[in-house]
């Protein structure tokens, strides 16, 4: 479980993260909504040691993150950032073989490799794995991206807008590939997102900020709601109900 | 053709080069040119390898292939060095005829600098690695100007003294200081084994190398006191030449094409002892000693990088 005490955070004289507590379950997938600026990769790198935190508690499995050897921690908990400007002459592969680094220090030992196989597998990568990663689309480098991740088989998995520049078909597919691994591998999966129907769709919990504040915090459909939703997006959002999934209309 | 092929190659040619320098056109007394010609390739494979060496590991840690450790400020901080010796000294005095003793000021001066640097900039928390190197481009202006001021008023004879020590040259090394240089690198080295593991990684970016368990600020710490020292070794030496690592490093990245650091540290050594083999060599046949071989480097390197510049402009 991933518990988050009174945490603080600014930047000079902004405050950008203001006293949010919150608890993530294990084997659920929590996404954090908000306008830009809201803290959400804020608090996301700081759950994963990215940034200090100037106040308050951050724990995994009632570790202290912050004094938690880094190595041991790398082996409980991966970050995907939001920008992957890698510009080494780097296959897909040997991107996903990074993954292991926790493990086996740059000496991949043969399960190593397996689960180097397994991430490509699971991310459907087999066909291109071979390929260096400036030869790729924007999609295919972000499944990459995600594979390393799952290379690293943590328990916790953050991403940050996994889902940027991705067409629908790749966005739903991610979404499907997370989905699949919380289901199936038990994994616990924080994302930070925009589009709030992927969030409310595939969710089990919503986290909503604003200006470094946690709003509302539940079930998707606790959280997709006019007054939340007007409340952070400062926005008139139609909701309507298909197929038990609450859908929101503000285009 | 891969890039293990390829290191051998290097390796190969750089032999051939080491060989043809010692051997070629030797005539007259052997028994004095002999043990000279292998002290000077000594000389040049330490240096040339501790510049190539050093700069792979700083561009690495600082994720940018433009940058070389001369933003460091050691360069300035070498010519000052030489230019208040003269000044306040002279250049006739034996601090600055004695070679020894000149190499053992200059390399302290540039260790402790570094450290203190370091110390004074890492003592806080949240200071990144771009602050110190702002920092370092700061003082080596700094130390720039002051040795610009200070010869402006030193006598033009020592003027010629203080110029002379602008330029990288192999013609005159004292044999000890290569021994001391090797022993220094060695003991550099040994230290440095303990974090060759987190380079590949380092590659990827700071928020990467995290997410993998690379203990980030407190490698990188020592990482760059490793590049000091280096570099520190590498300029008391044979003088300012740390333009040839931008050269070198960027040439192994093109040919190697791969990203792994083994190869890449062995291509860049191999090329800047190519490098700096064939200038000298220049030097002393074609030039016949008309010019020092950081002039050759810098010409050439110069061109490259103005190079590197266009060629990056355009995928843009």
């Amino acid at each position: 479980m991933v518990d988050l005490k009174n945490v603080f955070k600014s930047f000079g004289t902004k405050q950008i993260i203001e006293d949010v507590s919150l608890k993530i379950e294990k084997g659920t997938i929590t996404s954090f909504i908000g306008p830009n600026g809201a803290g959400k990769s804020t608090l996301i790198s700081m759950i994963s040691r990215l940034i200090a935190k100037d106040d308050g508690d951050i724990t995994i499995d009632g570790k202290d993150v912050f004094k938690t050897k880094n190595n041991e921690l790398a082996k409980k908990i991966s970050i995907l950032k939001q920008s992957n400007t890698i510009n080494l002459k780097l296959t897909v592969r040997e991107l996903v073989s990074f993954g292991r680094f926790p493990y086996s220090q740059g000496k991949l030992k043969k399960e190593d490799w397996e689960k180097v196989d397994e991430a490509i597998a699971y991310l459907e990568l087999e066909e291109i794995q071979d390929k260096y990663l400036d030869q790729l689309s924007g999609g295919q480098r972000q499944r990459a991206h995600i594979a390393m991740t799952v290379a690293q088989d943590t328990e916790y998995i953050l991403l940050d807008e996994p889902l940027n520049n991705l067409d629908m078909r790749h966005a739903s597919q991610i979404m499907k590939t997370l989905r699949r691994l919380v289901d199936e591998m038990g994994k616990t999966i924080v994302i930070v997102i925009h589009d709030i129907n992927f969030a409310s769709c595939y969710s089990d919990q919503i986290v909503a900020l604003k200006d470094g504040k946690i709003v509302k915090q539940g079930r998707a459909c606790d959280v997709i709601d006019r007054c939340v939703l007007k409340e952070i997006y400062d926005m008139d959002i139609d909701i309507r109900e298909i197929d038990n999934q609450r859908i929101c209309f503000y285009y | 053709m891969g890039y293990k092929a390829k290191t051998i190659i290097l390796a190969v040619i750089s032999l051939l080069l080491a060989l043809l320098y010692v051997f070629y056109d030797l005539t007259g007394n052997i028994d004095y040119i002999l043990p000279r010609r292998i002290m000077k390739v000594g000389a040049i494979i330490l240096t040339g390898g501790a510049i190539a060496f050093a700069t792979v590991v700083f561009m690495t840690i600082t994720n940018n292939r433009i940058l070389t450790p001369s933003v460091l400020g050691l360069d300035s901080l070498y010519m000052l060095i030489q230019t208040v010796i003269i000044f306040v000294f002279g250049a006739n005095s034996i601090v600055m005829m004695n070679s020894g003793l000149n190499y053992l000021i200059s390399i302290s001066a540039m260790i402790l600098f570094s450290l203190v640097l370091y110390r004074f900039l890492f003592r806080g928390e949240g200071n990144n690695i771009y602050f110190l190197l702002l920092i370092g481009m700061i003082l080596g202006t700094f130390f720039g100007s002051f040795t610009d001021f200070m010869q402006v008023l030193i006598d033009p004879n020592e003027f010629g003294v203080a110029q002379d020590r602008m330029f990288a040259s192999i013609n005159n090394v004292d044999q000890s200081l290569v021994y001391i240089s090797i022993l220094i690198i060695a003991l550099v080295l040994l230290y440095f084994m303990r974090f060759y593991k987190y380079l590949d990684v380092l590659a990827l970016g700071k928020d990467d190398a995290i997410n993998l368990g690379v203990p980030f600020d407190y490698v990188v710490k020592r990482l760059l006191i490793v590049v000091a020292i280096l570099i520190s070794v590498a300029t008391a030496l044979i003088g300012p030449i740390t333009f040839l690592g931008l050269l070198v490093v960027n040439v192994a990245y093109e040919l190697m094409k791969t990203y792994r650091h083994f190869y890449i540290i062995l291509g860049s050594v191999f090329i800047s002892i190519i490098a700096l083999l064939g200038g000298q060599f220049l030097v002393e046949k074609v030039f016949t000693f008309s010019t020092t071989v950081s002039v050759i480097i810098n010409f050439i390197g110069g061109v490259y990088f103005i190079y590197l510049l266009l060629k990056e402009n355009k995928s843009w």
